[in-house]
């Protein structure tokens, strides 16, 4: 079991010194020469070949890329264009923010999303079933930013029972819309795939038994088949909470909310490509962290994947 | 043996062709019923859409939907009604294209993988691997943000997003079809690696690409709309579903009609490909069926 979590560590590696690869060419795809604009219109030749030395521009492009390494696995990450912070500074500072919002949305999402599952597994066939499958249907299809504005739209701007927008100083109130919103997705997911583990569940023998041996029906359905219909669900939620960061870029963006996201969305539309490259790799390093996490756990909590090796 | 493998061939491809099916599953008739109208709508937008699209009318900014503009009009005086029918061109080229092309790419990665297996295969799956590494609506964002945006850029990047997934599903089939007799028999006819490879093992992994193919157009035209939403896509003044929300989104709470009906005609088109994709994948995926 732990040759399987080394191997997996390993394997981590690779992974990620594609996507710094892939980040760094994408860096090279940039528009526009940086050293010109960073010694401005003016500069003598030999200024710019020196530019072009400080920054090991004038070096091949395999050196320039252990550069980058280099400079990444010390954490940095350049300077914004804008503002002149550090990228990496700026990141640290903004990621607790998105973990909340993201935290708060898996929440919902997990709670309802199971809720809504077992209800439809239960009542297979009937009119809930059928409302749980539009509804996780209707969770993956709408677009994020728009469900985002509808909400605010109803719940904020109509009723007036939350504010539109904005952190409020971590009242929890302004994290309600957002959560929701940014859990809505992974919700639909969930819904999905407890419905499924769920009917497994209940066709096994040892719900027979439980019944003959005369248990109410929730106890039968909370206690036996969702505890072991879990497994999957769980798998589901850890890995999707990575791909929050997808939607928090649109959520936190709608809301105001100073996390990840909507500084991405401030590097893209001042074209800040350290901002936007550092916040892109950043999300990719979490991603393939969480499912390593995730992959390891599970392979530590579910026997079967065990006994399978 | 090859008399059952065509007629196991034959009895998915009739299902897919049987209309019986689809009849007997209203939400599926019904979303086939709407993209049916879709491509119909982007191919004669010309002549269905009621305004010109760009047209800007300073004497009616703002309007609510009337019986003359069904939908209202945006901040520009432009007909919104106008504008989504127009916008069904991009959304539909943008979704439909990108699934075609990353499909390509991973169609011929995800053979070459599975076939060759040994080093290609584990040098290809790492390469697999890395971009499915990335959250997809980032690495969207990382790299249209490098090009110009517009049509171009946009459907580069969702390519570059999606192809990957699909070269790991064809590399798995692969995996499994090339144990089947008929691949070896073939082989041991002298067949070419290109023959063994497009002649015998695609044609059979074709229901499933279609099914992969139908569930991710959907999520291909939801991440355009969230880089037009962005300003990384076709830019204004073209209009697409994604950029109508974005530029009045400001005006959300005095005119919610110009946010509004872009957004649910995304919602709409985005729900058929998903109820339509989970069709096929019920009728055609062996895996599925329990």
């Amino acid at each position: 079991m732990w040759y399987f979590a080394a191997k997996r560590v390993l394997l981590f590696l690779p992974t990620l010194l594609g996507i710094t690869i892939i980040t760094f060419i994408l860096m090279q795809a940039l528009p526009g020469d940086p050293v010109e604009s960073m010694a401005g219109e003016r500069a003598t030749a030999e200024t710019i070949e020196r530019i072009k030395a400080e920054l090991g521009h004038d070096k091949p492009l395999f050196v320039q890329y252990v550069l980058y390494l280099k400079l990444i696995a010390k954490g940095d990450m350049g300077r914004s264009v804008y503002t002149n912070r550090k990228v990496s500074d700026d990141l640290l500072q903004k990621f607790p923010n998105t973990v909340k919002l993201a935290l708060a949305a898996m929440l919902f999402a997990s709670v309802i999303g199971i809720g809504l599952g077992v209800v439809a597994a239960v009542k297979r066939g009937t009119v809930w079933d059928r409302l749980v499958s539009l509804l996780s249907v209707g969770g993956i299809s709408v677009p994020v930013f728009w469900l985002g504005l509808t909400l605010m739209l109803i719940f904020a701007l109509y009723l007036r029972w939350l504010p539109p927008s904005g952190m409020g100083n971590g009242s929890l109130a302004y994290i309600v819309l957002p959560a929701i919103t940014l859990g809505t997705f992974s919700l639909a997911y969930i819904a999905r795939i407890t419905r499924s583990s769920m009917l497994e569940s209940l066709s096994q023998p040892y719900i027979e038994a439980a019944r003959a041996k005369g248990l109410s029906e929730t106890k039968v359905v909370l206690k036996h088949a969702l505890k072991n219909s879990l497994i999957p669900v769980v798998t589901l939620i850890g890995l999707d909470l990575g791909s929050y960061l997808n939607g928090a870029v649109l959520t936190e963006t709608i809301f105001g909310w100073d996390g990840l996201g909507r500084y991405a969305l401030d590097g893209i539309l001042k074209r800040d490509y350290p901002v936007i490259m550092g916040v892109v790799l950043f999300g990719a390093f979490i991603f393939v962290t969480i499912n390593l996490i995730v992959d390891i756990s599970y392979h530590f909590l579910d026997p079967r994947v065990r006994v399978k090796k | 043996m090859l008399f059952a493998l065509r007629a196991f061939q034959r009895r998915l491809m009739n299902r897919l062709l049987t209309w019986q099916d689809l009849v007997a599953n209203k939400p599926a008739l019904i979303a086939a019923g709407v993209l049916a109208a879709l491509v119909f709508t982007a191919l004669f937008a010309p002549l269905l859409a009621p305004f010109d699209p760009l047209a800007m009318d300073l004497d009616s900014l703002r309007l609510p939907p009337d019986s003359a503009h069904l939908l209202g009009t945006d901040s520009k005086g432009r007909d919104i009604l106008s504008r989504i029918i127009y916008g069904s061109r991009i959304s539909l080229a943008v979704g439909v294209i990108a699934a075609l092309s990353s499909l390509c790419i991973g169609v011929v990665l995800g053979m070459i993988a599975g076939y060759f297996g040994g080093k290609t295969d584990a040098v290809l799956s790492q390469i697999f691997d890395i971009f499915l590494a990335f959250p997809s609506l980032l690495l969207a964002i990382g790299i249209s943000a490098v090009m110009d945006p517009g049509l171009a850029s946009a459907m580069l990047a969702i390519t570059l997003v999606g192809w990957a997934g699909f070269a790991r599903l064809v590399r798995g089939i692969t995996l499994s079809l090339k144990e089947q007799t008929y691949v070896e028999a073939s082989r041991a006819l002298g067949a070419s690696t290109s023959r063994v490879l497009f002649r015998h093992i695609l044609p059979n992994a074709l229901p499933l690409l279609l099914v992969a193919g139908s569930l991710r157009v959907g999520g291909f035209i939801l991440i355009e709309a969230a880089l037009s939403f962005l300003g990384l896509g076709v830019q204004p003044p073209t209009p697409t579903w994604g950029s109508m929300i974005s530029l009045h989104r400001v005006y959300i709470n005095s005119a919610p009609w110009m946010v509004i009906f872009p957004g649910l005609a995304i919602s709409v088109t985005v729900i058929s490909f998903n109820i339509l994709g989970d069709f096929l994948r019920d009728k055609l995926d062996p895996r599925m069926q329990v």
